[in-house]
């Protein structure tokens, strides 16, 4: 094979980052406002409005039937709204024929939570599939496929077909396929979905390499916190068709507004022991408080001031201090006597003195 | 047997081989375009259109209620205008290749409805146009089950032409009526009857083993 491994180490030209040309850096990649879409008298979509950032990642999270297929579909029109507008690089694309939106979609990638890959079709042909339909020559197609099976680590699968490979390398794969025609932006259907938790961690770090190093845009969409929590910038929460919260990760996680977003991340964020929470009662001697907060000093001896104002009485149940990027943010649970009153003012007043979220959840007859 | 016999059933061979070949590669080319039709226009298919579907469905439906005995001799006019002729083996294979073309598109058609539907929206998500899904998904993917169809469809028409020998097609069929059991040659039939199976177990051998190749699902 003559070729297969010319570019053994991604070479800077090979993978240059998006064409800044194609739009002003800080105009919205997708911009979507007032989209609706029902199938017969279920609203998929409601009145939905959401704009997409130039080269961010943007992970949509909802509960299966939120609506979460039929909007990422929405963005490169396999999905048409029944009204609204869906703008991708300023250009609405709804109302535009099928054969309009051919030349828009070869300029988004997307990948999917089965990878559909072409089982007839070797590795190397899989991932030049999108510059044969794009009209590439033979010889370019073939060279730019197996730059990409290079940047996702399978060179040495390039003539294999994909019944010989494993969830996570048919997953990179489609990775490679979905970047090969050099999209401005990435849309990922629940790609992780279907692999194993490790699996899972290295799919998202190649995504997220991808995106700092290709400046892609990456929208996508799970319903797992976690993936959102891994590579995300900002979420946005769907629920019934709609953005029920939107915003940068790190907010969202460590100051969650809605009772469905709380739940979502009760998987990834400290909650009070279940065996607590049962025995929680309005009345008994120890009151039990959460507290959230974010403050980047957190990583600087701020936990360790926290615990140094505790009273000896009180007792650290669960918690601590977590990262989501570069941002720390902490949620802890504690228990402090009822007795004397003022106690238990006295420490919600200092944790609120440092911009923490105090709550008292409700006391129990004992210390756990 | 005789080496008159002899060269009676090599004839035979060759024209039951003629037959079977000419029909089936104008039933293969005439099928599979229809069998595409037919899932491209169907609910959810790449080109929506029931008027289409429906007519086109009736039509091959029409063709094979009709037993093949009597679309050999209902055709007549139509071979004539085709061949000149209504006798003979190339009158058969008009006969022939009609019954068999919407044989073959229904046994195409199983293949194509079995290709995943996420195969079909990756392609559209590339951009593909229709023509595009048709050469790099739908026939690509369903190859394995569209050349075993063909070889199913190879096998019946090997039956097939042996009724055709009802219209003085010649043929192995022929021979085995006129000679094996008219003329109480018994060696002629079960010469006939040997040489039937070992045509048909090779082309199921080479049929099996082209889909063995082409097929990497895995």
């Amino acid at each position: 094979m003559t070729g297969r491994n010319v570019n053994s180490q991604p070479s800077a030209t090979a993978f240059e980052v998006v064409d800044p040309a194609t739009g002003a850096p800080d105009a919205p990649v997708v911009a979507l406002s007032g989209v609706s879409r029902s199938f017969g008298a279920t609203r998929a979509l409601d009145d939905l409005s959401l704009t997409v950032r130039r080269g961010e990642i943007l992970g949509i999270i909802g509960r299966s039937g939120a609506g979460k297929s039929t909007l990422i579909r929405c963005l490169n029109g396999l999905e048409r709204p029944d009204s609204g507008r869906i703008e991708i690089e300023g250009r609405d694309i709804v109302g535009l024929s099928e054969g309009e939106l051919q030349p828009i979609r070869r300029k988004i990638g997307m990948i999917f939570q089965h990878f559909n890959l072409m089982s007839a079709k070797t590795v190397v042909d899989n991932v030049a599939l999108p510059l044969k339909i794009a009209g590439w020559t033979k010889a370019d197609r073939r060279t730019r496929a197996l730059e990409l099976l290079d940047l996702v680590g399978l060179s040495d699968k390039a003539d294999s077909y994909p019944s010989a490979l494993s969830g996570g390398q048919k997953q990179r794969v489609g990775i490679a396929r979905a970047l090969s025609a050099r999209p401005a932006l990435l849309l990922s259907d629940e790609a992780t979905s279907a692999l194993d938790p490790e699996t899972t961690r290295s799919i998202l770090t190649l995504l997220k390499d991808i995106n700092r190093k290709l400046g892609v845009t990456v929208v996508l969409i799970t319903h797992e916190m976690e993936v959102v929590r891994t590579i995300g910038d900002r979420v946005a929460v769907l629920e019934a068709g709609r953005i029920v919260e939107e915003g940068e990760v790190w907010h969202v996680f460590s100051d969650p507004k809605t009772e469905l977003t709380q739940s979502l991340l009760s998987g990834v964020r400290p909650q009070l022991p279940a065996h607590i929470a049962s025995r929680l009662s309005p009345d008994g001697r120890e009151t039990v408080l959460g507290v959230d907060l974010t403050d980047p000093a957190l990583g600087d001896g701020l936990f360790a001031d926290i615990l140094a104002h505790l009273p000896p009485s009180a007792h650290f149940l669960h918690g601590g201090v977590d990262h989501i990027h570069d941002q720390p943010v902490a949620r802890f649970f504690l228990t402090i006597p009822r007795e004397p009153a003022s106690l238990v003012d006295q420490v919600a007043a200092y944790l609120r003195s440092i911009n923490a979220r105090v709550e008292v959840l409700g006391h129990v007859s004992r210390p756990v | 047997m005789s080496p008159v016999l002899f060269n009676l059933l090599l004839q035979s061979i060759w024209e039951t081989v003629v037959m079977t070949l000419a029909s089936g590669v104008i039933s293969f080319v005439a099928g599979l375009p229809l069998a595409l039709i037919l899932v491209a226009t169907d609910r959810g298919g790449i080109a929506e259109n029931f008027a289409v579907n429906r007519a086109l469905g009736w039509v091959i439906n029409g063709f094979r209620s009709v037993p093949f005995i009597i679309l050999l001799v209902a055709l007549i006019p139509l071979t004539r205008l085709i061949v000149g002729t209504s006798l003979g083996t190339a009158a058969a294979i008009v006969p022939l290749a009609i019954a068999a073309a919407p044989y073959y598109a229904r046994v195409a058609e199983v293949s194509l409805r079995e290709v995943d539907p996420g195969l079909i929206e990756a392609a559209r998500a590339m951009g593909g146009n229709r023509w595009t899904i048709v050469r790099e998904v739908l026939v690509p993917e369903a190859l394995p089950g569209i050349v075993a169809g063909f070889t199913v469809t190879l096998v019946t028409l090997v039956g097939a032409s042996a009724m055709a020998g009802a219209i003085g097609a010649g043929g192995l069929g022929d021979l085995a009526i006129r000679y094996g059991y008219q003329r109480f040659e018994t060696g002629v039939m079960i010469a006939v009857v040997a040489v039937l199976i070992v045509l048909v177990s090779g082309i199921q051998w080479l049929g099996d083993r082209l889909v063995a190749r082409l097929d990497h699902r895995g």
